[in-house]
């Protein structure tokens, strides 16, 4: 299991070749489910310029690593990898990579989301949008 | 006792700093905390965690808690 909080621009695709190839469990997995989350350059109705994503040290680390527990032993997961960027972000750069590993697709599938969710509602962080002509907080995660 | 309240994003601009000491009552709780710092209620939803854990504004702090406030989170 790894978790990480990013303040560079990261490629998921790069980050997943290069952990699955370390994977200890590289023999056993037979199945990899994999979200990617990036910013969209609106929101709302509104052209969004950029973005700035804070977070809450310690605790948003703490919060990923209770969750990525209990839906790794619901499941029985072989592996997760979390990687989420904070600090300045642009349209196109991704914000949070999910990785499950398991023996069996649906564990894989199905853990993949329920991080996702998880992460949205339990993981301290806040989204401020800079628009054309001001900023503003997003006062809430879109439903899915 | 005296212990550390911290303040996120909007609430951190609402109230103006992000990190204050707090004396407070001894048998105080994470409201008193709040209020000692705003003078005010939350007036809106407010999340709270004592120590990097999710708590709520009855539970008892005891001195040097780290006590969190901040608005729903929008990650991910």
């Amino acid at each position: 299991m790894h978790i990480e909080i990013r303040h560079q621009a990261f490629n998921p695709w790069h980050e997943l070749e290069a952990y699955t190839r370390s994977a200890s469990h590289r023999n056993q997995a037979g199945a990899c489910a994999t979200f990617v989350g990036s910013m969209r350059d609106f929101n709302e109705g509104d052209t969004v310029r950029t973005m700035h994503l804070e977070h809450y040290p310690g605790m948003t680390e703490k919060q990923l690593g209770v969750i990525v527990d209990e839906v790794s032993k619901e499941n029985g997961l072989l592996d997760v990898l979390v990687l989420h960027r904070v600090g300045d972000i642009n349209p196109g750069e991704e914000i949070v990579l999910v990785g499950c590993w398991s023996s069996h697709r649906k564990a894989a599938f199905d853990s993949c989301r329920l991080i996702m969710e998880a992460l949205k509602s339990k993981a301290p962080f806040w989204k401020k949008e800079k628009l054309l002509d001001r900023e503003r907080w997003v006062s809430r995660n879109t439903p899915g | 006792m005296s212990v550390n309240a911290r303040f996120f994003a909007s609430l951190k601009e609402r109230v103006g700093h992000g990190s204050v000491s707090v004396d407070v009552a001894e048998a105080a709780c994470v409201r008193d905390v709040w209020y000692a710092v705003t003078g005010e209620g939350p007036g809106e939803e407010v999340l709270v965690a004592i120590n990097k854990e999710y708590a709520d504004f009855d539970a008892a702090v005891v001195d040097g808690d780290e006590v969190a406030f901040f608005p729903p989170i929008t990650g991910g």
